[in-house]
């Protein structure tokens, strides 16, 4: 199949025929139309668009890093780059016993604490809860945030994260990617830091290229392991 | 622009009309989409001499939150014509008229946008009318959309709208400001081409049954002129003219 993969924009047909809808797109009569503008893909049961724009819009299990934006006495809310604010409950980092009057929401995360979780539970009745006890996941003490658009986020990562191990390697910065398009890097040395910093941007900017991996291989000076 | 001038010819006998078009012609049309960094989708649209901004900000937060819905996100439309947009200077307060097409431009849109899939959110469309010539309503919903489609806000298919009219006894395509002023109907058709549906339609004066029927067929075909450009906007953004 030479078209398996297609520019789209809302309202163009896909493709028709007895597929599966997924992702950015819906069956109108015998149709599949995409609703987004992107990359239509045709599996062998199944169409999905990959979207080029758009808003973040939470899933159970993704890894995002959120923004303390304030807090009650029973939990914090965070701003995820989504539509929805981020709810973290107390219990979550307390503990069972945790309770309003011995334990002080501000002592663990205050306003503006950059924090790494994962949706917990999302649908549509509630805002998304989040988590953060689990390995890795809590707060970021310290790193240096970087916005991509969410729509790139895959790219950033590469082929079973080749592009992100890459420029962890090339720079020796730890990296941690959200979902939502937010990026925390961390490195010993400035020159590194600005070196990660200056590779995910470029892989923001120039995500439709082809052999971006090696473009960024070369701005790294990264030598090939073999 | 300007006043009724009485002694205008608006189609001579070789059927050219006052700005030189055809009958079928539309005006010329750019758009472009995308150009504003802090709206999360834009559009720009040159319709003739209309120029028309469209800023696109969601799904978002609404406020004030009584006015959300647990079953759908909603959508709120701001059409604006700017002081400097028109002849004589026009008072910036939403007028009566501004206000009317910012509701028509909400309900011609609401078909296509997939709003449910937000519920509790807000979806926001500004429109700017930097220069107006008859047919902003149209050249709007025609903008709005590019911009809602650049915001990523989900969608069953663009709206690409125009205008067709009768003149001097004739049905035309794309009225313009003169037309309007001393033509005999004016029909805004807001029109998804690819779920072949009519979102908008408007009519101000006086059509037979034949004529009304002949009127909407020619602004359909129009509309699919509009969709072609609309759809070559996107292109040019998103896949820098390699699209199909």
């Amino acid at each position: 199949m030479a078209d398996r993969r297609k520019y789209v924009i809302p309202g163009d047909i896909v493709t028709s025929g007895p597929f599966r809808p997924e992702q950015n797109v819906i069956l109108e009569g015998n149709n599949i139309i995409a609703t987004a503008v992107g990359i239509s893909e045709i599996y062998e049961d199944s169409v999905k668009v990959i979207p080029l724009t758009g808003k973040y819009l939470p899933k159970i299990n993704d890894l995002v890093i959120g923004k303390v934006v304030s807090h009650t006495s029973l939990s914090w809310e965070l701003d995820i780059n989504s539509c929805y604010v981020g709810f973290l409950p107390a219990m979550d980092v307390f503990g069972r016993d945790f309770s309003t009057h011995a334990d002080e929401l501000s002592s663990k995360l205050k306003t503006g604490d950059l924090v790494a979780a994962r949706i917990a539970n999302f649908d549509r009745t509630r805002d998304p809860l989040i988590t953060i006890s689990d390995r890795d996941l809590g707060k970021i003490d310290d790193g240096v945030l970087v916005k991509i658009s969410t729509s790139k986020v895959p790219r950033l990562i590469g082929k079973k994260g080749s592009m992100i191990q890459m420029i962890e390697i090339g720079t020796n910065a730890a990296i941690t990617i959200g979902q939502n398009g937010w990026v925390v890097v961390s490195c010993e040395t400035p020159e590194g830091l600005s070196k990660a910093k200056k590779a995910i941007e470029m892989v923001n900017e120039k995500a439709h290229i082809a052999n971006l991996t090696d473009l960024i291989k070369d701005m790294l000076d990264v030598k090939d392991e073999s | 622009m300007g006043g009724r001038d009485a002694t205008m010819v608006l189609l001579d006998k070789n059927g050219i009309r006052c700005d030189g078009r055809k009958i079928d012609e539309p005006r010329k049309i750019m758009i472009r989409a995308g150009g504003l960094k802090n709206a999360d989708g834009s559009a720009y649209i040159e319709f003739g001499d209309n120029k028309i901004l469209v800023g696109v900000f969601g799904p978002r937060d609404v406020h004030p939150k009584h006015m959300s819905n647990t079953d759908t996100g909603i959508l709120r439309v701001r059409y604006h014509m700017e002081p400097f947009s028109v002849d004589e200077r026009k008072r910036p307060a939403p007028s009566r008229r501004e206000i009317e097409i910012s509701k028509v431009i909400k309900e011609a849109l609401e078909p296509a946008v997939m709003l449910e899939k937000f519920p509790r959110t807000a979806v926001d469309v500004f429109i700017e009318v930097l220069q107006a010539d008859g047919g902003t309503r149209c050249a709007a919903l025609t903008a709005a959309s590019v911009a809602l489609a650049d915001a990523g806000i989900p969608m069953r298919d663009m709206v690409a709208a125009i205008a067709s009219g009768k003149v001097a006894d004739t049905i035309i395509l794309d009225v313009n400001n003169e037309e309007d002023q001393a033509g005999q109907a004016d029909m805004p058709i807001g029109y998804m081409p690819s779920l072949k549906k009519i979102t908008l339609l408007q009519l101000d004066g006086v059509l037979t049954p034949e004529e009304y029927k002949k009127c909407v067929d020619v602004g359909v075909k129009g509309c699919e002129i509009v969709y072609e450009l609309q759809k070559k906007a996107l292109h040019d953004k998103y896949f820098g003219n390699r699209g199909d």
